[in-house]
């Protein structure tokens, strides 16, 4: 994967949470190379690297029904295959396979967690912000996990609407 | 009457549109569902809700007594206190156990878990043709041994001549 462009530095963007209706509104398609989406891209890493354990943000995130997030696993204790800090525009799950069951939770939603079965071995495709490069990513274990979470963010998708039988859904008990 | 939170049981047999009849009766009440669960035990209809209302127990049980005609269902109402918060817990873990049916198995392999002062938080079972199949969902306290629980556990699934898999559960905030 060719390297994230350095990107303006970003604001720090409040993080709404369910049930606020952006983050059931699908993403609009955006201009990679817009100096909105780049803007909006900036306040994504910018809040990510202030929010503890968060792994990933998407645009609805912070209130925009776009299909834009960032995400970086690095560190992270279940993570194999790592691409560092990244973002994605108009990203898409080009296959999702080796389905396990894990309980995820997400920064907007923070009262549960949910029992969702997501691809172990993932391939992604989106564009790269600022040149608007498409790429081809091919991951797995958490990275594939946590980015299946973030682009059903920009589809307006939460896990609670990918969680696996009436019981799947629990208090969340762990806060990072 | 003040708000108050009335656990409501109900029991019987299945058909198609209890929980609609239910839940409508008390919206009927205006009163709002909280934490509910419902499943099916050998083809039996089993529920209970938390009802946040100012109705009453005689209230909902008035509300819901038409139901019960005819004596399909069973319903009971009773007014929760508020739980008294208990120490916080530790990590959690999955509980797995399956074997040939015979008495005591939940018995002896829950005693195993309180003794190790773990809560059962979820716990189903199911018997099918002489299966017997156990899952639960257990908080260890902080200080915990899993290593030690997890030998008890085996050593009482060995004299009961089951398979027991004790394994945690993970939370990812994504």
């Amino acid at each position: 994967m060719p390297a994230m462009p350095l990107l303006p530095p970003g604001a720090v963007r409040p993080v709404v949470r369910a049930p606020d209706p952006v983050l059931s509104t699908p993403g609009q398609d955006v201009d990679p190379t817009d100096a909105t989406t780049i803007e909006l891209v900036a306040d994504l890493l910018a809040t990510q690297l202030v929010s503890p354990g968060c792994v990933g943000l998407a645009a609805q995130q912070v209130g925009v029904a776009a299909r834009v997030f960032s995400v970086d696993v690095s560190g992270h204790a279940k993570t194999r295959t790592c691409h560092g800090l990244f973002a994605l525009c108009n990203a898409v799950v080009v296959s999702a396979t080796r389905r396990e069951r894990g309980r995820e939770g997400c920064m907007s939603v923070p009262d549960f967690t949910g029992d969702v079965a997501r691809g172990r071995r993932l391939v992604a495709r989106g564009q790269l912000p600022l040149t608007g490069q498409w790429v081809e990513i091919t991951t797995d274990g958490f990275e594939a996990v946590a980015l299946q979470h973030e682009i059903d963010h920009t589809n307006g998708l939460l896990f609670l609407d990918r969680v696996s039988g009436a019981h799947g859904i629990h208090p969340r008990r762990t806060y990072l | 009457m003040r708000d108050e939170i009335i656990a409501v049981t109900v029991l019987g047999h299945d058909r198609p549109g209890i929980v609609a009849d239910v839940t409508g009766a008390l919206a009927d009440l205006h009163g709002n569902l909280e934490d509910s669960t419902m499943t099916l035990l050998r083809g039996h209809f089993a529920m209970v809700l938390l009802v946040h209302t100012g109705a009453g127990v005689e209230g909902v049980e008035a509300a819901l007594r038409p139901l019960c005609a005819g004596g399909a269902l069973v319903i009971n109402a009773r007014v929760l206190e508020e739980p008294t918060p208990g120490p916080a817990p530790g990590p959690s873990y999955a509980l797995r156990v399956h074997g040939a049916d015979r008495p005591g198995i939940v018995a002896t392999i829950t005693a195993v878990v309180a003794r190790h002062g773990a809560n059962i938080i979820d716990l189903g079972t199911r018997l099918v043709e002489g299966l017997y199949v156990l899952t639960a969902e257990l908080e260890l306290p902080v200080d915990a041994s899993v290593v030690g629980l997890e030998s008890e556990l085996r050593g009482a699934a060995d004299e009961l001549g089951v398979e027991v898999h004790l394994s945690p559960i993970d939370d990812d905030l994504l």
